[in-house]
């Protein structure tokens, strides 16, 4: 894709829908802009210019839910912000993916107290789990290159059951 | 002792009855809770207290009386001392008088001590919840209040914790 | 899960004026998703139509139970929380709770161990800060200030990584020194940091200090008298942009601060302007200091010898007996602390960070309590910005440099 088309004046390429459709969820992935903790400044560091994740077409952070694909829910997630994690959650369009970025997101992490969600799998389902306290920028770029392969593997008649 | 802080103690000593102990050259001074705004008043005026550093409780849980100490931490600018003010409250509703006319910043650290210790500001002008949910039950920094630990997921109990969380995908 | 209700205007009727009663002013909800909130911090504010009426802060969307945790763990275990607490400045924590605990068990800290802290709290405060500038500019729509300053910033994280092996919760600073002594390539690390930093200083103000854009945006905005800042007890750049010349390295001076010849910068006018000018001055000044202390920094142990207190080096463990009898008990039961209470406070790029820690001559805290400077510092918010748009209110927001693990703990 693409690149056939610089290769020669071919003009037509040929391709399922699905690789189709896959290529280009990847290919625009928007996050919503959407810190809480420590993460969140990692997150930002992996957008800033060392790591700079606009190489992979995401450098457009969105901050409103209705115009993001993927949720980053970077840092841990308090009992009075898990309602309000869901209600972003349920107004992002289909079709939507969720990275639990660092430990307190993915299990709790050091705080296992009244205050915090064991886990935001317990509020949203997340689709990748991103290891670290906090992870590194190159940590959240795999884990949300990890997402991508996730996307490509998706199968239309899938899609259309759910 | 410091000795810019000797005639404070002597003063609150005389004006208010209060004890006094030291540690490390920290200086406390125990209050009762129905003079606590006078004291505070008079440290703020005449000894120039300006700065309210920090405005905490500690819980001596099972210890009843008193259960609680309130703690003034006071800082002041000019003289570049400090001096700690505590206020004994008893276990059973405990109540101090509000210092938020005194110091503005007790506003917003005694809805803290509200919401975490339970502790009840008489004449507070917005007592709500400030960091926990408004639906919350109990005060979460009390010792009597569970630290709310969960169990890390091992075989044996794979499928409880799994109930738990309704939305794990695959 | 709890479920998300409407609120009616009649739960804050007393924090809102009459004409929000009748409909006549409006009742806007800003966060607890919003890119200029800086984190989860929800304002209800009250309109008449740009300009703001009342505005009433919502915290606790990040409150994590970070004392509690404390007082479940021993002394030397609880530190890890405190890294957490406020995220942008994690070694300035550890030495603030580091701090109380040495007060508390009276341990000695060696001086070349003083010294690594402050060259390390002080690069903290200047990466601290680059964040505060790169994010504060991006409210203002100065994007290529975000960029500038994250590049610098990933230097220092450099300079962590190096010694610690950890980006941001480093852990580095224990009780009774550091946790271990720096590699040899750190002096030359920060040396480069050092040569390179002023330049890039001056690179931001000429993008911003005499630019009229950011001047119309910023002076007059959100004037803070000295008399309610003391009231609200703000502390920090904030209170030093307002006229006040308070700085705990310059006032109560510890870990040798008063070696070190810097300056304390201060503005008199208390708007949004100054508490940028503060800032800015303050890279320069903690650079200094680190180079100073980097000149300095004297050989010898990075621990103290007390025992009960500081584990032994790895290499004592193999052929020392009693160094494996000590490693085991302290990491197995802790050290007991006399039944006391300190408090210790340090200067943190935000403000007067302070510990309350208790002891009940047990290996757990009865109490720790930290006195976070962004607490204050945000309850002065509703003062300041009545009367200004909402753009503005934007500006002084970031002007405040909040970091919401540090208000809701």
């Amino acid at each position: 894709m693409g690149v056939e088309q610089k290769l020669g004046n071919m003009g037509v390429v040929t391709t399922t829908l699905e690789n189709m459709v896959n290529w280009s969820r990847t290919n625009a992935m928007w996050p919503m802009l959407f810190g809480l903790a420590c993460c969140a400044i990692e997150m930002m560091s992996a957008q800033a210019p060392h790591y700079d994740m606009s190489r992979f077409g995401m450098e457009l952070m969105r901050a409103s839910p209705r115009q993001s694909d993927l949720m980053i829910v970077a840092g841990r997630v308090s009992k009075k912000m898990g309602p309000v994690l869901r209600r972003l959650y349920d107004q992002m369009p289909e079709p939507k993916w969720v990275i639990a970025m660092g430990d307190c997101a993915s299990c709790g992490g050091v705080f296992n107290n009244y205050a915090i969600y064991q886990g935001v799998d317990e509020v949203v389902p997340v689709d990748v789990y991103v290891a670290g306290c906090p992870p590194r920028p190159e940590a959240l770029i795999h884990g949300v290159l990890t997402v991508h392969e996730k996307v490509k593997a998706q199968k239309l008649k899938d899609l259309a059951k759910s | 002792m410091d000795k810019k802080l000797e005639p404070i103690v002597k003063t609150m000593q005389e004006k208010f009855s209060a004890a006094h102990e030291e540690f490390r050259g920290e200086v406390h001074v125990f209050v009762n809770p129905e003079q606590i705004v006078d004291a505070l008043t008079v440290l703020r005026d005449e000894y120039k207290f300006e700065l309210l550093s920090a405005l905490t409780a500690v819980d001596y849980y099972p210890q009843t009386s008193p259960r609680f100490h309130v703690v003034y931490q006071l800082t002041s600018l000019a003289n570049n001392v400090s001096v700690q003010v505590r206020v004994p409250v008893d276990g059973d509703s405990p109540k101090v008088p509000t210092a938020a006319r005194v110091y503005a910043t007790a506003n917003w650290r005694e809805r803290e001590l509200l919401d975490m210790f339970g502790i009840e500001f008489e004449g507070h002008p917005d007592p709500r919840r400030i960091l926990m949910p408004e639906e919350t039950e109990g005060h979460p920094l009390r010792k009597d209040f569970p630290l709310g630990y969960e169990e890390p997921q091992f075989t044996f109990n794979f499928e409880e914790i799994d109930l738990r969380k309704p939305y794990v995908k695959e | 899960m709890a479920q998300l209700e409407e609120v009616g205007v009649e739960k804050y009727k007393h924090l809102v004026s009459e004409r929000a009663l009748t409909g006549e002013t409006m009742l806007l909800n800003m966060g607890p998703q919003h890119p200029s909130t800086h984190g989860v911090l929800r304002l209800l504010l009250e309109l008449d139509g740009e300009i703001v009426v009342n505005c009433i802060p919502d915290v606790g969307f990040l409150h994590t139970g970070i004392e509690k945790n404390m007082e479940a763990k021993t002394y030397q275990k609880a530190e890890v929380m405190t890294d957490r607490l406020d995220y942008m400045n994690p070694i300035g924590n550890n030495l603030a709770y580091v701090m109380a605990v040495e007060k508390l068990v009276d341990v000695d800290v060696p001086p070349r161990a003083q010294a690594l802290r402050v060259i390390l709290t002080e690069l903290q405060r200047i990466a601290s800060h680059l964040v505060w500038l790169g994010t504060s500019g991006l409210d203002l729509a100065a994007m290529s200030m975000f960029l500038y300053c994250f590049r610098e910033r990933e230097q220092i994280l450099d300079i962590f990584e190096l010694v610690s092996g950890q980006r941001m919760m480093t852990t580095y600073i224990r009780p009774g020194g550091v946790w271990r002594d720096v590699p040899v390539e750190f002096e030359n690390a920060v040396r480069d940091f050092i040569k390179i930093f002023p330049k890039r200083v001056d690179e931001y103000e000429s993008l911003l200090t005499k630019n009229p854009l950011f001047i119309d945006r910023t002076v007059g905005i959100g004037i803070l008298s000295r008399e309610v800042a003391l009231s609200h007890g703000v502390t920090g750049p904030m209170l030093r942009a307002s006229g006040v010349d308070w700085d705990l390295r310059k006032a109560r001076p510890y870990m040798g601060y008063e070696q070190y010849d810097f300056n304390v910068p201060v503005r008199p006018e208390g708007d949004t302007y100054a508490r940028y000018l503060v800032r800015v001055r303050e890279l320069r000044e903690s650079l200094k200091i680190v180079e100073q202390a980097l000149n300095r920094l004297p050989m010898g142990p990075v621990r103290s010898e007390n025992r009960k207190i500081v584990p032994p080096p790895r290499s004592e463990i193999g052929v020392s007996m009693e160094a494996l009898i000590h490693h085991f008990k302290l990491w197995t039961e802790g050290f007991p602390a006399p039944k006391a209470s300190v408090y210790s406070a340090v200067e943190s790029p935000r403000g007067e960070l302070g510990v309350l820690l208790e002891g009940d001559g047990g290996p757990k805290p009865v109490r720790v309590h930290m006195r976070t400077p962004s607490f204050d510092n945000l309850s002065v918010l509703p003062e300041i910005v009545k009367g200004h748009l909402v753009a503005d209110l934007v500006a002084v927001l970031a002007s405040t440099d909040i970091v919401l693990g540090d208000i809701d703990r």
